[in-house]
């Protein structure tokens, strides 16, 4: 498939691959962490680990947008799914994404009119061809997806649709990734930045990561090769001893950011003082609420949602496992009270987390697998 | 590896030999989507209460032994919007699906029946034209419609139509093909390209604003059964067609009840460039779409070669592919060696594969 197969040539990663090997440290050990979970996704789609030195590990990231939702908030979009008068919109991936008493798939089946949308402008559309009924999106992502809620939004407000709100989830990558950094107990060597994320906010926020914690970091793209060689990049700044933010994905990510995505965002969305991540506690200024002058079309306020606090059990050590400090085995809970089925922490409700891939597969996730010659 | 990570290792392995319970309060869409909920539902609710030799292998198709012979029974019901999709329509994948169980089963199909729930209102000319469908379907499997039945629910209570098939054909004498017969070393065939059933539904249903001409793959599956019974004869072990939960789902039960390993290699998957691009946008995976004229097979790796030549050779069977084969290892799991050089798991689903935003 053209635009496609040029970045997963299989010749060229082999290249990439012996690069990498020739400038690896045979004495140490690397940890490199992925911080977006669409590089986990291409990392385990493509066996990218199969390609590295043994000496080189990688560390999935907070940047799961789906697994991150504590469970009070899954709880609070439930309520207000619940309500009879309420059409509730929302990506496919959040259908099965766990609160405390079920997923938004269970109420559907207790006769919740909940929709799967693939764009918040799909959601726009249901509220106009029914305006009778309350049409909610619950927004989720990071700052990749915050600016299609923002440009919804504003369409909304040109329409005057009032019938049509936002539950507002979304979150901001630096704060998580600054809060990882600013813990005593870190091993990671070095980052792996969001593209996607990128796109939008461009690479400057990221610089914080060398000059205050002394970190590399690349901004990457999605296709293997995008990811192979961010690794390589990483490698030789280790190597010669540098610590900067490199962009990778110069093809696609302006150093600036996406300056009309930055202000639509600015004119719709605020700072909340602080948020809930699932395994990771409240972290400051993590994430997005809708602006004063957006205020009618917040479902928070409109619903008033019962917004109860669920804690993460304290058994959950998900922020250990995320720091490097732990194995998912490690862990208190896992395998016990924490399984796919029934996850409590974020690595364990995407089946790439690392203690889902862990649980599925044992050490076969992460260890080479051998599976005889190939054809 | 540390004791303390055996002990975490044994204990999940404990845990997933013991019966599966079902404990959900309700049933929700991913227990219809052929993945892990799917089982739960079967292997902890339906069977513990219905349990019998024939039931329990959990095969496409039963087989019971009737005087010298044996019966193969199947059925499936069919619920599909819309109705008529580009490549084909609910009609003639209740045909086609029922004849396939049977055909994977080794069974030569006897007959049919048909029950058709009707909405209220649904158009005559639609029904007329699904009922034709069957006949024509019917015909080309070398199958009739026995018995039937109809029933008309009010308006709400169904999509238009929806039919369900049960099929009856005498199993072969000589042939189980099974995931017990599955040996380390045996080849896996698939009959052409992956995907295009469920990409053509989703594609037709418009949600997606794709434009892309992808037909559906619906077809009985009888003709290239038999190539493979003459070609490989008792040396083929396995046969399954990979209709929802597709590929890698197939191939996951594969690996669970023979408790081998299952190796494929990605650039041997035939899959459409159109139905790769409409997956890659949106995020899912083609070994998980549903396909509805495609069968996979096992054979032992002596005869391959000529199976292989013997589906190429049979309508419906010309991109025929070797896209994989059964190892030692890893023992009960499904490992990819993917083009871009490395390997990848590959995991059953829970439910429906959903599209990801990340």
């Amino acid at each position: 498939m053209k635009y496609v197969d040029e970045f997963r040539n299989a010749e060229i990663a082999r290249a990439v691959s012996a690069e990498i090997a020739a400038i690896t440290d045979p004495q140490r050990h690397y940890k490199l962490m992925e911080v977006c979970g669409g590089h986990t996704h291409t990392i385990y789609r493509h066996g990218i680990k199969d390609l590295l030195p043994d000496q080189i590990e990688l560390v999935h990231g907070p940047g799961c947008p789906v697994c991150v939702l504590p469970m009070g908030r899954v709880d609070d979009g439930i309520a207000v799914a619940e309500r009879p008068e309420v059409i509730f919109t929302c990506f496919g991936d959040m259908m099965r994404v766990p609160g405390s008493k079920g997923n938004l798939l269970e109420v559907k089946a207790e006769g919740a009119d909940i929709r799967m949308v693939y764009s918040p402008l799909d959601a726009l559309r249901i509220a106009r061809e029914n305006p009778d009924r309350e049409v909610v999106f619950y927004a989720i992502g990071f700052e990749t997806t915050a600016p299609s809620t923002a440009l919804t939004l504003q369409r909304a407000k040109t329409e005057s649709l009032e019938n049509f709100s936002v539950f507002c989830n979304h979150v901001t990558i630096v704060p998580p990734v600054r809060a990882l950094l600013d813990s005593p107990d870190l091993r990671l060597d070095a980052f792996i930045g969001p593209g996607h994320v990128s796109t939008v906010i461009g690479c400057r926020p990221y610089e914080f990561m060398p000059e205050d914690y002394g970190k590399p970091c690349v901004v990457a793209g999605f296709e293997p090769l995008d990811l192979l060689q961010s690794i390589l990049m990483l490698m030789r700044q280790l190597d010669e001893g540098r610590c900067e933010v490199e962009n990778q994905y110069s093809r696609i990510v302006p150093w600036e950011g996406n300056l009309a995505a930055l202000k639509s965002m600015a004119e719709v969305f605020e700072l909340r003082p602080y948020f809930e991540w699932r395994g990771m506690g409240f972290i400051a200024q993590s994430a997005l609420k809708l602006s004063d002058a957006y205020a009618d079309f917040d479902a928070e306020l409109r619903y008033s949602v019962p917004g109860v606090r669920v804690a993460d059990p304290k058994a959950c050590q998900c922020g250990e496992v995320l720091k490097g400090v732990l194995k998912p085995w490690e862990c208190k809970v896992f395998g016990t009270a924490c399984t796919p089925e029934h996850p409590l922490g974020t690595l364990m409700v995407s089946s790439e987390g690392a203690c889902a891939a862990y649980y599925n597969f044992g050490r076969k996730s992460f260890e080479k697998v051998e599976v005889g010659t190939k054809k | 590896m540390s004791e303390s990570e055996q002990r975490v290792l044994e204990t999940l392995e404990r845990n997933r030999r013991r019966p599966p319970k079902f404990t959900a309060p309700r049933i929700d869409m991913s227990h219809g989507a052929g993945g892990k909920a799917t089982h739960k539902l079967i292997e902890g609710l339906l069977l513990p209460a219905l349990e019998n030799p024939a039931l329990t292998p959990l095969g496409d198709a039963a087989v019971i032994p009737f005087g010298n012979s044996r019966i193969a029974i199947t059925t499936d019901s069919f619920v599909v919007r819309p109705l008529v999709f580009p490549g084909g329509s609910i009609g003639e994948l209740a045909v086609n699906g029922t004849v396939n169980d049977l055909a994977v089963s080794g069974a030569t199909p006897l007959g049919l029946s048909a029950a058709l729930i009707i909405e209220e209102g649904l158009e005559t000319e639609v029904l007329a034209r699904e009922i034709e469908a069957m006949a024509r379907s019917a015909e080309r499997a070398g199958v009739s419609v026995a018995t039937g039945d109809t029933k008309v629910v009010e308006r709400g209570k169904g999509d238009g139509l929806y039919i369900i098939t049960t099929g009856v054909g005498v199993a072969d004498r000589d042939l189980n093909p099974s995931s017990a017969s599955v040996r380390p070393g045996d080849k896996i065939l698939c009959s052409g390209t992956l995907g295009d059933h469920g990409a053509a539904i989703l594609i037709a249903r418009g949600d997606l604003e794709l434009e892309a001409e992808v037909l559906s793959d619906t077809r009985p599956l009888t003709p290239l059964a038999q190539a493979l019974k003459d070609s490989a004869g008792p040396n083929l072990r396995f046969m399954r067609d990979p209709t929802r939960g597709g590929v890698g789902t197939v191939l996951n039960e594969l690996a669970r009840d023979s408790g081998f390993g299952v190796a494929l290699w990605e650039e041997k998957l035939p899959i459409r460039d159109v139905v790769h691009g409409a997956c890659e946008i949106l995020g899912i995976d083609p070994l998980y779409v549903a396909n509805e004229g495609k069968l996979l097979a096992v054979v032992a790796p002596e005869q391959a070669d000529a199976a292989l030549e013997s589906l190429r050779n049979t309508d419906g069977g010309e991109e025929a592919q070797v896209i994989g084969e059964v190892r030692e290892e890893p023992a009960r799991m499904v490992v990819m060696h993917t083009q871009f050089g490395g390997t990848r798991m590959i995991d059953m689903l829970v439910g429906d594969p959903l599209p990801r935003i990340c």
